[in-house]
Parts: structure tokens; sequence; C-alpha cells
């Protein structure tokens, strides 16, 4: 066992056994357990950074493979099997830093039972950590519902109002969510009978297999909607904003964050590449129900007036956009998807912080009650103002890079080219309620019950604390930004293998008859970078 | 005499030394609480000479016959009983069963002033009839230790004799028993009727008269011979009712709330896992064995009860405040999910015993949560026993963090939540009938389980999360937890019930390759 298959391991096993011993109150003062959690949510952090940057960029398929394989499951072809490829490692070393992010908010949010707390965020991040760099199908659940059930837990004792009952809802929800998708992940076990149940072997049995399109669509059918719900898609979403708007912050950094990204990792990694027909039959049918991701939820995101619950609309609506990127089928959209998921991740989890940050000062969610405090508060104003910027999709954030490719796959495609237009509006819509949301926080008259507070120098700016996680998410989104082609080029070497099926048929494809002829204004192919261009060069 | 020489030649009574060994240790009980001076303060013996008794002879039989020496399969007592490995597993699965019954049961009447040496008495009989049940090879034989098992849980169900709820469940299961009873009697006096007769209508027999007509191989040939025959059918439908009682499955259930709510709490933990496990195993035997050669016309019959107790047993339980009333109708879903493995064991294709093993893999998960639900549900000390509401559970979490630990685990791995073991094996259960292609089935079930979460979380919920201050003043006059006690070989008991829940979640090799 090298160094790299060590940190891998202890990325995943030291926050689950850092977690087990503030659990069962091993150590009974917050002093030490601030600093186990501060070790092992570091560890991670350190980890992800240091396998992002060690993966060998030239080798196709996994890296740091760690195969355990006495399970007791071997007749169902489960082994503990770990490892990153392209796609994950940059997923895992977000997982990282948002991790580092929501772990050093906990430690100095000032919860009681702090050392609970810590516990179960801990779990959760052991839980992240082991779904993005596991292979095996059924570990990759696993690990998913190791994150998901503190989640439940946490909102339920932390919570704010309707703590139970959204819970609940939460519960019930997710578990459905879940049970569908383990049903297909299943169903694809049963089936194809692989030697191993992982990404590389199943593809090799489908390969020799041929699986029927009309199972194929079955099979993809219970993914979409099992990891759709997980990811919050259109007319599945409602539990999402509720659930960030109960939830403790370092929880809703996580799930919002990392969690959900789930679903998605799950179809680009496994169900589009392995069913292409299943991913053709559902493509029409996702696609406008990301497009009620972009544009209905994005509308209903611009009518609130809480500040968390604006974020958590907002984030579920971005997910439309990664939707958007999975329904067209080709390597240049599921690329794109994964770059924004990465992106997404980051600024999501920033601007549920800043929120916290905003709510520790002004006790307040409510961006009515807010106003005027750019003037106290310049620097979170300045991360807040950032943090909006790079959710829009501003260019010099990752983000941008996310949606640009999402777009530029949707342009491909005549037949796509309405779902690009709509889809386009959905970044005006954004900015409605990004920018309106800074205006209405940051700039103007302060309400009068805040501006008491404002006068008895009750709000103060960033403190160390609270400036270290901010800092650290705001250089990653910026780098990934600037320098997108660290995370497209591995992303673009794995994708561009998977997706050689889909790329064929896709490219092939001719422009059906129905498509309007006024969307010819909207060809943007002739102007724009060819794909390959764009994964794979740094000068875009 | 020559016959008589045969028979005696075949009762090869080491066979059932265990069996045996369990009725002497249920005799030495009784007469141990006969002699014992209770009017002059001494402890009675009994009841850990029992938990003794039954830990040594399940350890025994663990590693004897399961682990050194696994049997082969073989029938004694002239095909009355057949013995192999399946049943061995089984008969240490009651002999574990009614170990922890015992111990949880020494701890209950004493803390709620009850006769101890009838107890362990009536179990162990009960445990015993319960391995020669699952051990027959008879209809004779199935029918007489299924009223050995049927009796002593009469007496058990209605122990409690200064509580009404007590005996009002008791008349109740004896009432429900009674009919279940019946109705398998007469299915198998329609089998035997047209299985002994060969002048009866409609039936084909080739030869094979010399046979006993009621034991299972002979009624397996007789009923593949003449699968379409009426009076048969209805037989094997009777025998089925019979059998869908003792596992709790519609149309058959009702008795389930009513009986668990009333009886003591490790009465009620003996029948919801030793009694259904027996209904089970018996049923696997029987679709198995006699009923093989008809599953065409049994398949859809269970499909349809299968995803009629599931249904009826999550949203039941879903209206349900009181814990008690709401495990006994979880364990309706629980016994509709097991109806799907026993139909999955019937398709299998080739001859794989997969899904057998699964359906122990899943009543051992379900033994482990449940004794340790039960078993935290009987230490607390409300006014009236029963009354077992969700209140009653209001923040436990910080009143007792052990008990509320213990409980969750239990209450989660019943709920099919990771990393218990509980989900594995609804995962196996998944896997398994998706080979078997019974998709319908398998939707009931997922669905099943997604709504089951409402009311295991709604209880987890009442554990864990703290009330709200609204609702501070209507709580309890009498915290029942206040004033509770444990000895620490109870809880040592009920953590390494937790422990395996959790160890077993995570790693299945010690199964080997059974799945």
């Amino acid at each position: 066992m090298n160094f790299d298959q060590i940190i891998l391991l202890g990325s995943i096993f030291i926050p689950a056994l850092a977690s087990i011993v503030l659990f069962l109150e091993i150590c009974k003062s917050d002093k030490i357990a601030k600093k186990i959690a501060y070790f092992s949510f570091g560890f991670p952090f350190i980890s992800g950074i240091l396998l992002f940057l060690r993966f060998d960029n030239s080798l196709e398929g996994y890296d740091f493979v760690v195969l355990f394989s006495r399970t007791g499951l071997q007749e169902l072809n489960i082994h503990f099997h770990l490892g990153l490829n392209g796609i994950s490692s940059p997923l895992f070393a977000m997982a990282g830093i948002v991790g580092m992010g929501a772990g050093i908010t906990a430690i100095h949010s000032g919860v009681d039972r702090l050392r609970l707390y810590l516990a179960l965020l801990l779990f959760m991040q052991s839980g992240l950590m082991g779904l993005f760099a596991s292979i095996d199908l059924f570990f990759y659940y696993l690990f998913h519902e190791f994150a998901l059930i503190p989640t439940f837990i946490m909102i339920g004792i932390w919570g704010s109002r309707d703590r139970k009952s959204i819970a609940l809802e939460l519960t019930i929800y997710l578990t459905l969510g879940a049970l569908v998708s383990l049903g297909g992940l299943i169903a694809l076990n049963v089936l194809v009978d692989a030697p191993n149940f992982d990404f590389p072997s199943l593809s090799r049995a489908v390969s020799e297999l041929g699986m029927e399109s009309s199972v194929q669509s079955n099979i993809f059918g219970l993914l979409l909607f099992g990891f759709g719900i997980l990811v919050a898609l259109f007319p599945f979403h409602t539990w999402a904003p509720r659930g960030y708007d109960a939830a403790p912050t370092s929880v809703s950094m996580l799930h919002a964050g990392v969690l959900k990204k789930f679903g998605l990792y799950g179809l680009i990694q496994i169900a589009s590449p392995l069913l292409p027909d299943g991913a053709m039959f559902w493509s029409p049918l996702l696609l406008w129900l990301a497009l009620g991701n972009v544009l209905f939820v994005g509308l209903v995101a611009v009518s609130q007036s809480n500040l968390k619950s604006m974020i958590g609309y907002g984030s579920v609506m971005h997910m439309g956009y990664c939707f958007l990127g999975i329904a067209v089928c080709s390597s240049l959209g599921a690329g794109s998807a994964v770059m924004l998921m990465v992106a997404h991740g980051l600024s999501v989890s920033l601007m549920f912080m800043l929120a916290h940050n905003l709510y520790t000062r002004t006790g307040t969610f409510e961006m009515d009650d807010m106003g005027g405090m750019a003037s106290k508060t310049p620097l979170l104003a300045c991360f807040f103002i950032a943090a909006t910027l790079a959710t829009i999709g501003l260019p010099g954030f990752g983000n941008f890079w996310g949606e640009f490719g999402v777009f530029l796959s949707l342009g491909e495609q005549t037949q796509h080219r309405l779902f690009l237009f709509l889809a386009a509006l959905g970044i005006i819509i954004s900015a409605i309620f990004g920018l309106r949301a800074v205006a209405k926080i940051f700039f103007g008259s302060a309400s009068e019950a805040h501006s008491s507070r404002k006068k008895n120098n009750q709000i103060s700016d960033l403190s160390f604390f609270e400036m270290i996680p901010a800092g650290i998410i705001l250089a990653s989104l910026l780098f990934l930004g600037l320098w997108p082609v660290v995370v497209s080029q591995r992303v673009d070497r794995e994708i561009q293998t998977r997706f050689e099926s889909q790329d064929r048929t896709y490219f092939s494809q001719t422009t059906p008859p129905c498509c309007p002829p006024e969307q010819e204004s909207l060809d943007l192919n002739s102007s724009l970078p060819s794909k390959e261009k764009f994964l794979s060069n740094p000068e875009y | 005499m020559n016959s008589f020489l045969t028979f005696s030649n075949d009762n090869i009574w080491y066979e059932i030394w265990p069996e045996l060994a369990l009725v002497l240790g249920a005799v030495i009980v009784l007469s141990m609480d006969l002699f014992s001076k209770r009017e002059r303060g001494f402890p009675s013996m009994a009841g850990p000479f029992a938990i003794f008794f039954q830990g040594l002879l399940f350890s025994f039989h663990l590693f004897d016959y399961l682990a050194w020496h696994p049997t082969f399969d073989r029938t004694t007592f002239s095909g009355m009983l057949s013995q192999g490995f399946k049943g061995d597993v089984m008969r240490s699965f009651f002999l574990l069963s009614s170990f922890l019954v015992s111990i949880l049961g020494h701890r209950y009447l004493k803390a709620n002033l009850l006769r101890v040496g009838e107890f362990h008495h009536l179990t162990m009989l009960a445990t015993g009839g319960l391995m020669l049940l699952c051990q027959s090879d008879h209809f004779l034989m199935l029918f007489v230790s299924l009223e050995t098992v049927a009796l002593c849980f009469y007496s058990l169900v209605a122990y409690d004799r200064e509580s009404p709820k007590s005996l009002e469940a008791g008349i109740k299961y004896l009432v429900f028993g009674a009919l279940s009873s019946s109705l398998l009697l007469f299915g198998i006096v329609l089998l035997y009727g047209v299985g002994a007769n060969p002048e009866v209508w409609g039936a084909r027999f080739t030869g094979h008269e010399s046979m006993d007509p009621l034991s299972f191989s002979y009624l397996h040939t007789f009923l593949a011979e003449n699968p379409d025959h009426l009076l048969l059918r209805a037989g094997v439908v009777l025998v089925l009712s019979g059998m869908a009682f003792k596992i709790g499955a519609a149309p058959f259930q009702i008795w389930v709330p009513d009986v668990y709510h009333g009886s003591p709490m490790p009465v009620t933990a003996f029948l919801a896992v030793s009694s259904k496990a027996a209904g089970f195993f018996v049923l696997l035997n029987l679709v198995q064995g006699p009923f093989g050669g008809i599953s065409d016309f049994l398949l859809p019959l269970l499909g349809f009860i299968a995803t009629f107790t599931i249904f009826f047993g999550n949203l039941a339980a879903c209206a349900q405040r009181n814990v008690k009333r709401m495990l006994g109708l979880s364990g309706v879903a629980h016994a509709g999910y097991l109806l799907v493995a026993i139909m999955a064991s019937m398709l299998f294709p080739g001859d794989s015993d997969r899904a057998v093993w699964v359906l122990f893999f899943y009543l051992f998960v379900y033994m482990t949560a449940s004794f340790s639900v039960f078993g935290i549900m009987g230490l607390a000390r409300t006014s009236e026993e029963s009354e077992h509401d969700f209140s009653n559970y209001c923040n436990l979490a910080e009143k007792r963090p052990w008990m509320a630990f213990v409980l969750v685990c239990g209450i989660s791995s019943l709920a099919g939540i990771p990393p218990f073991a509980g989900f594995i094996s609804k995962v196996l259960l998944i896997s398994v009938a998706y080979e078997a292609e019974l998709y319908f089935s398998l939707a009931a079930m997922i669905i099943g389980v997604v709504i089951s979460i409402f009311y295991y979380f709604g209880w987890i919920r009442e554990i864990c999360f703290k009330p709200d201050k609204l609702h501070d003043d209507d709580s309890l006059p009498v915290d029942p937890w206040e004033t509770v006690t444990t000895s620490g070989f109870v809880k040592i008991v009920l953590i390494s019930l937790t422990m395996a829940s959790i160890v077993f979640g995570l790693w299945q090799a010690p199964f080997g390759n059974s799945f």
C-alpha cells in the first residue's frame, strides 16, 4: 500500500473514526473535540488537494486503486473497491474543500451539544469522501446513505422552524429517491452480471451482452428518476429549498454543495455511458424537466424574500443546467456538467456560509430587514458579491465554464436550440435574484430594527475564522475560473472514451424538420470554438 | 412384529437430542420452581438456570451442528422428520431466540412480579415444538408440533393474569389460533382424502400406493400429477391459510396488533420472531416440497397475498401511535417482504438456494433488531405496561443515551437504513426478487419500504429530537424511564445485539458465499 492509497483511505476513515470517538464521548471537553474536528476535517481537505495534484493525467481509468474483496457479498460481485478517475478526482477535491469550510463554520458556530454535532458532521464528511472515491457501485450507494442519514438527524435536532416535519418530509422523499435508484443499480447488477460491480467491468460486460434498448430505457428511467429526486429534478424539487431553509448551515453547505452531486455523478459516470439508448430515450423529457428547473424554480427564487430559501431555490435552479448537459447526451454536455458540478458545489456552499455569517450579525434571514450592510462589513460584502457573481456565471469563476459549455453543447444540435434560448434566459433570472439580494442586503438604507443594531456597533466585519473558509472556497472558484484546464483536461480524457458511441450518433443525427426557421439566427456553431478546443485549451 | 421392529429401528432418538434436552430442562425448571422456598425469601433459581441451560444448548448446537459436523440430509422416525443443514440452521435460530426471550423475560418477570418457573417452562417447550416443526416431513408431525407450539403460546400470551389486556389478547389468540388450526386440519384432511383414496373422482394414480399418503414426498408427486384437481387445490389453499395465520399474512393478519398489544413484552418478541420464523420455514418446506408441483397455481396467489400484506401492514402502521401495535403491523409488512423471498425461492433459476439463504439472513437480522427494540421497550416502567405510546419515548436520547442508541439502531435496522444489517437484507431480497423477475412484488416492496419510513422515522424523531417548547406542559405525569434499572447482563446482551446489527450490516463475510 503506497502513500496515495493510504491518504485516500485516510480521508474516508479518519473522519469516520473521529466521529465515533466524539459520539462515544470519549473526550469530555469541547476544546479537544474541536482539535479532533480540525484535524479530521483538515485531513480530507489536504488529501483531496494532494490527490488532485498527484493524479496521473496521462492515465485512463482509475488511479490510487484500493481493493478488498472479501466483503461477504462477493457472490453479488460486490467488492470494496476505491480509486479516483478523471471525473471523480475534481469532485473529490471539491468535497474536501467544502467539507473544510463546513467544518470550520461548524466548529465556530457555537451550537449546543457541539460534540454530537461535530460527530454527525464528520460522519457525513466521511460518507462524502467515500462516495466520490468508490469504484464499486454498491459502496458508492452505501457511502451516499452514510452522508444522507446524518442530514435527517441534524435537521431534526438543530434545525430552525418546522424542523420536525421537514426532517420527516426530507427522509421520506430522499428514501424514495434512494430506493428507486438502488432498484436501478441492482437491476444493473443482476441483469449484466459482470465479474465486478463497477463501471469498467459493467461496460465491458454490457458491450459483450448487447443490452436491448427497451431494457436500457427501463433501467435508465429508474436511475434517472431515483437520482433525479435526490438532485431535486423539477417536479421532485420541493424538498430541497425547505430542507436547506431548515437545516443548520454546515449541513446545507455539505448537502447542497456536495451530496446533491451524487445523482448527477451517477448519471454521468454510470447511467449515461452504460445505457446510451436509454439516455436517448429519456433525453427529450429530461430536457423539458431540466428547463422546468431553470425557469420555473428560477422564477420562484426571484419571489423569495428570505435569503436562505432564495439560495436554496437558486441551487435547485442551477441543477437544471447540469441536467441539460446530461440530457444532450454528448461528451461536451456531460463534461460541462462535471465542470458546473464542481464550481456550483463551491459557490453554493460559499453562499450558504456567507448567509450564515449575515445571520449571526443581523439575526434574520429576511432580506427586507437588512440593508446598508456594506458600510459596516465591507469584507463580507466583497465575498458575498463575488459569490453571487460566481453563481450567476460571470467569466472568471468556474461556473462560467460549466454553463458556457452546457450552452455550447445545446447549440451544437439544431433541435436543441429552443432549449438553448430558454435556458439562456435563466442567466437573466439568476442575475435578477442574485443582484437584487446584494442590493437589498448591502446597499440602500437600513431598516429600523437593523439600524438600531448598527448604531450600537453590534455589527463587526468577518472574523479570522470566518474569512479562512470563505477565502479558500473563493480562491478555488477563481482558480477554476482562470485555469479550467486542470479540471477539463482530465474530465475530457475520461469522458471522451465513455461517450464515444453517443457522440457518434449525436453528430450523425440530421436536423428534424420540425425546427422553426427563425431559430437559424441562434446558430452559434460557426462563431464558437469546437468542443475539443474548448475542453483542452487553457486559453478558453 | 416385523413391522414393529422396523418402526422401532427407525426411531433414532439421538437425532432429536436437542429437543429432548430442552424438554428435560423445561421439566427441571418447573420442578425447581416447585421446590424452591419462596416464602423464606430465597430467589428462585429457575430463571438463571433456564438462561444458562439454553445458552449452553445453543452454543453447543451452533458449533457442533453448524460449524463442525454439518448434518447430511436424512429422514428418521419412519419419514416423520427430515433433517438437514437448513433445518439445523433453524434449530440454532430458535435456540438463540428462546435464550434471548428467557433473558428479557427474567428481568421482565421480576419487575412485574410474575411467576418465574412456568414462563421459562413454556418458552422451552414451545421452542422444542418449533424445532420439531421445522424438521417435520409429514403432515401429522406438522400438525402435532404446531399444536404443541400453539398451546404454549396461548398460555404465554395470557401470562399476566392480572391484566385484562393480556387476558383479552389470550382469548383473541386462542379463538383465531383455533380457527387457523381447524383450517389447516381441514386442508390436510382434504389432501389426505384425495391422496389416499384411489377411487376418488378425477385423480390420477400411478402406483405410489405403498407410500404414506400424508408424507411430503408422496404429496409432492401426487400433486404434480394432479395439478388441476379442485379438492386438492382447496386443500392446499386451506393449509396455506393456516400458515398465513402463523406468519401474520393478509387476510389472516387481523389478530396481530391486538395480541401484540396485550401480551407481555417478552412474549410479544417471542411471537414476532420465533413463531413467525417457524411459519416461514414451514411455508418454505411446503412450497419446495409437497406443493412444488403446483407452483403455477400458487405463485399468483402468493404474489397477491404478499402485495396485500405489504400494503396493509405499512398503511395500517402509519396510523398507530401505540408502538406495540405499530411494531405488530410493521411485522405484518415484513411478512409480506419475506413472502417475496418465498416466491423467489419457488422461481429461482437452477437449483440455487440463494433465495433461501436470503430468507435466513433476513430472519436473523429481523431477530437481532426486534429483540433490541422489544428489549428496550420491556425496560420502561409505564403504569399500565402495554400503553406504550410514542410520547413515552419523548426525548429518550437525552435521558438514557445508551437505551436510545440501542433502540434507534434496532428501529433503523428494521426500517432498512444503512449501515445496519436490515439494509443489506433488503438489498439481498431486492436482488433475489429481480433475478426471479418478480417485478410487481418488487415495486410493492419498494413502495412499502418508503411508507414504512414514515412510522419508523416518526418514532426515531420522538426519541432523538427535543420536543417543541409549546407542548411541554402536556408531557406525561410519570416519566417511564426515571426509575429504570438494568443489570449489566441485560445491558451487555442488548448492546451486543446492536453490535451484531451494525457489524453484519458492514461485513457479511461470516455468512460465507451463501448469497
